[in-house]
């Protein structure tokens, strides 16, 4: 793999320790994929999840004097003065998310604490090469801007902030990029949970092909986010193509450079209901409500506002979303009728954080299938339902 | 001279062990750490561990940040695998094992997976692109 003087020397170790092992494991991954070189990236985001590895690298990284180049924004840890108030932290968890936020800080990170950085403080143009991981972002980024990212790990999008650099391999090259199997939606695709049922159930029809969405007419932009989440969550597609919509599919020559797809397959409301069966728990009593993977937009919330207002929800509901957006909530008043309802907005927050150990073992409603996915690790049970559905389950306290 | 079958280096490392083959993806955050067994329900390999196998799967599953973690945890408490063997290697799980200097290759001989089964002893040599049967 060709490497610049520059490149050479912060793999040497020039530049430290901590910038020579992201060189290491960049050119590793460079050395995987055949890359011929290095090019520069322009924005990074770091899914930052103060897991242990997420903590254990960084601070390997701090502690060799790293600095990042460009600067990362990042995703949701838990805040640990909202939850605080809400719950016990356990010692061991709070300093885990204190000496994570010190050393993102060191490396130059910009903390943002949001997974949607595509809609807030690092937005990519047409064409620009970047490294985003974070799983809701990458396909967003990709698809719906047409940036050119791969699908980066936490450590790899790090490691390019560090370095200024990635690997030339993959999505960033246009011949990957081309649509190779052309997906009939016959679904009523009349609200955002659809695209979230789509995400989950296109993977298991068209595996790791690049899909190309025919039969969709204008998502909204909480659809396009939903549906990029659950397809990176259901499969591991990190880009997709809506003919006629997204930017490098406006016509079907486009979307297949010129090709004949190598397949069709068509989805189906029964695929969708099916899908929906699978994966969610059986209706009855729930115990609390939880949005906001990926975070809840200001729309979203108002939606939320609207259902609740001037009622008692019968279970605790709770909303994850940016700080930014959560800031608006309060200047619009959502956040005093979301709050006299019984509910609560936090901030950078993540779903899967040890603060929800208090909803351990509970069932809840959610309307995101990524949600549910990763907490079975953290034995929490979900129905999956729509959004104004699973508002007018919590209102109740049934599904 | 006993049985060899090629393949391509993406993380480096040397490594003997018993054979166990996913027909699922895997997400190294769905395997219990103390004990090595997946708790996905729905997946093959559910309530079997994978510690100290060569684990031969499709691809990996899941978000950024969930397979390194899930990896990191293993190899703490030493429930790892001891090598991979993956047909799709996306960034993410790739870069997992890099990181973890977790042994792993792609692009296996395909008669690989006609000839070998379950608890076949082999030696993984990542960085020689080899896998010998022992």
């Amino acid at each position: 793999m060709y490497l610049t003087d520059e490149e050479q020397k912060m793999l040497n170790g020039d530049y430290g320790e901590g910038t020579q092992l992201a060189m290491k494991v960049l050119a590793a991954i460079g050395e995987a994929y055949d890359a011929p070189k290095m090019v520069p990236v322009s924005r990074t985001h770091v899914a930052l999840s103060n897991q242990e590895a997420d903590l254990w690298f960084a601070e390997k990284l701090v502690n060799g004097n790293a600095t990042c180049r460009v600067r990362p924004t990042v995703n949701p840890s838990f805040n640990l003065k909202q939850f605080q108030q809400i719950t016990t932290i356990d010692k061991k968890d709070e300093e885990i998310v204190n000496r994570t936020h010190a050393a993102y800080n060191k490396l130059g990170a910009i903390m943002t604490y949001s997974c949607t950085p595509y809609l807030e403080k690092n937005v990519p143009r047409f064409g620009e090469i970047i490294s985003f991981s974070e799983s809701s972002a990458t396909p967003f980024v990709n698809s719906v801007y047409g940036a050119r990212s791969n699908r980066e790990s936490a450590q790899s999008a790090l490691c390019s902030a560090v370095t200024g650099v990635t690997p030339y391999y993959g999505f960033l090259l246009k011949e990957n990029r081309t649509g190779q199997v052309l997906v009939h939606v016959e679904a009523d695709m009349n609200d955002d949970f659809a695209y979230q049922m789509l995400g989950y159930f296109a993977p298991k029809k068209i595996g790791f092909d690049i899909p190309v969405f025919e039969g969709i007419t204008n998502p909204s932009k909480e659809a396009l986010m939903n549906l990029g989440a659950q397809l990176n969550t259901g499969g591991n597609v990190a880009l997709y193509h809506i003919l006629g919509f997204t930017p490098e599919a406006l016509t079907i020559e486009d979307a297949f450079q010129g090709k004949k797809p190598a397949k069709e397959v068509v989805i189906t409301n029964a695929d969708l209901k099916a899908m929906r069966e699978e994966i969610s728990d059986t209706s009855g009593k729930i115990d609390f409500a939880l949005y906001g993977c990926p975070h809840l937009t200001i729309d979203q919330i108002s939606t939320i506002a609207d259902l609740v207002n001037g009622k008692k929800l019968a279970v605790p509901l709770f909303i994850m979303t940016s700080s930014l957006t959560r800031r608006l909530t309060q200047k619009m008043g959502y956040m005093d009728i979301i709050n006299a309802a019984g509910g609560e907005i936090v901030e950078d927050t993540c779903m899967d954080q040890p603060c929800w150990k208090f909803l351990y073992g509970k069932k809840g409603i959610t309307d995101s299938p990524k949600c549910a996915y990763y907490t079975k690790r953290r034995d929490m049970q979900f129905v999956i339902a729509p959004l104004k559905d699973s508002v007018m389950a919590a209102l109740k306290g049934e599904y | 001279m006993s049985k060899q079958y090629k393949c391509h280096k993406i993380s480096g490392g040397k490594v003997k062990g018993e054979l166990l083959f996913s027909q699922d993806g895997l997400c190294f955050y769905l395997i219990n750490p103390k004990t090595g067994e997946v708790i996905e329900k729905e997946h093959c390999l559910y309530k079997q561990s994978i510690a100290n196998k060569i684990l031969v799967f499709p691809y990996g599953k899941g978000s950024s940040v969930v397979q390194a973690d899930g990896m990191y945890q293993l190899k703490m408490t030493g429930m790892n695998p001891a090598g991979m063997i993956v047909v799709n290697a996306d960034t993410t799980l790739a870069a997992s094992a890099i990181i973890l200097d977790a042994p792993m290759v792609n692009k296996m001989d395909s008669n690989f997976y006609d000839e070998l089964h379950n608890g076949t002893m082999v030696e993984l040599d990542a960085d020689n692109g080899t896998l010998t049967v022992l």
